[in-house]
């Protein structure tokens, strides 16, 4: 009987891990533009992963003793996640990617480029700088 | 908290380290816990240098209580962002927001947005230099104020009380 309920635990958290990376990529096909495909991998792979993870550590605990290495890779999985979405966000925002236009909110961020442009397409040599 | 000593200028990372070398070896045979215990004060030794001043957490317990209600969030968090995803209507109202922040540290402010990433619809995108503003993008939201308001409420009032009250 408990041998029922912990290998549905474990098939539930295998199946639950594989359905949040399944949809996680498929977010990555699915969504409009960059900053919105970046919500996929930074939140449903992460969870996908710690499932997976659990399930295997629920697994191996059974067969052969209490192991704690899995959880270990989970919590460092959670923590190293947010930081990699958060840099490449930033980068994207660097390199000034276009929103969907259906986005709303305007960042300085994304603009700045514009004013360096019409300074390139002024006439040269009258600079007022020294 | 522990005092920082010459030895151990980052008792809590040491404390760390050595738990997470006991952890990963699986053992706690007398040579586990010498090469841990080096390790432990070798490397906060050398790498002390990139670390800023550590602040101090006040409140404990109100750490474990924030730890789990984000374990939770993040739980809600894939199910909306599943559901959205799955929504073949495909009706999302992505947005940026800007949120102030009143959080002053380096520490809590890398937590928040670490927490802001991983719960409901919104990925921190940048922090502007002067470390007043936070840049969100959100999948679907309808009022950004209510967005501010709530990440206020949720996460940075016990962030706040936990570091800095």
């Amino acid at each position: 009987m408990l041998d029922t309920i912990i290998e549905g635990a474990i098939a539930f958290m295998l199946i639950a891990g594989g359905a949040f990376a399944f949809i996680g990529s498929l977010g990555l096909t699915h969504l409009k533009d960059f900053y919105m495909r970046l919500h996929g991998p930074s939140k449903t792979t992460t969870l996908g992963v710690g499932c997976t993870l659990i399930g295997s550590l629920i697994y191996f605990s059974r067969e052969d003793g209490p192991i704690i290495q899995e959880l270990l890779i989970t919590i460092f999985a959670f923590i190293t996640a947010p930081v990699s979405a958060h840099m490449l966000a930033k980068s994207a925002l660097h390199h000034k990617l276009k929103p969907d236009p259906r986005t709303r909110g305007n960042p300085v961020e994304l603009e700045s480029e514009k004013p360096k442009h019409t300074v390139e397409e002024a006439p040269q040599g009258d600079s007022p700088l020294p | 908290m522990i005092p920082p000593t010459r030895w151990l200028p980052m008792p809590v990372l040491s404390l760390l380290l050595l738990l997470v070398w006991l952890l990963l070896q699986q053992s706690v045979a007398l040579g586990q816990w010498i090469l841990g215990g080096v390790l432990a004060i070798l490397i906060p030794m050398i790498c002390r240098p990139f670390w800023e001043r550590q602040p101090t957490i006040k409140r404990p317990l109100k750490l474990l209580g924030y730890f789990f209600r984000v374990l939770g969030d993040i739980v809600t968090a894939n199910v909306q962002v599943s559901k959205l995803i799955l929504d073949p209507r495909g009706r999302m109202r992505p947005a940026f927001v800007e949120y102030p922040l009143t959080l002053k540290e380096n520490f809590p402010i890398t937590i928040l947005a670490s927490t802001i990433t991983m719960t409901p619809g919104t990925v921190s995108a940048h922090l502007r230099l002067d470390g007043r503003t936070l840049l969100i993008h959100a999948l679907d939201v309808a009022d950004t104020k209510a967005l501010i308001d709530e990440i206020h409420q949720r996460y940075e009032r016990p962030l706040l009380e936990i570091f800095e009250s």
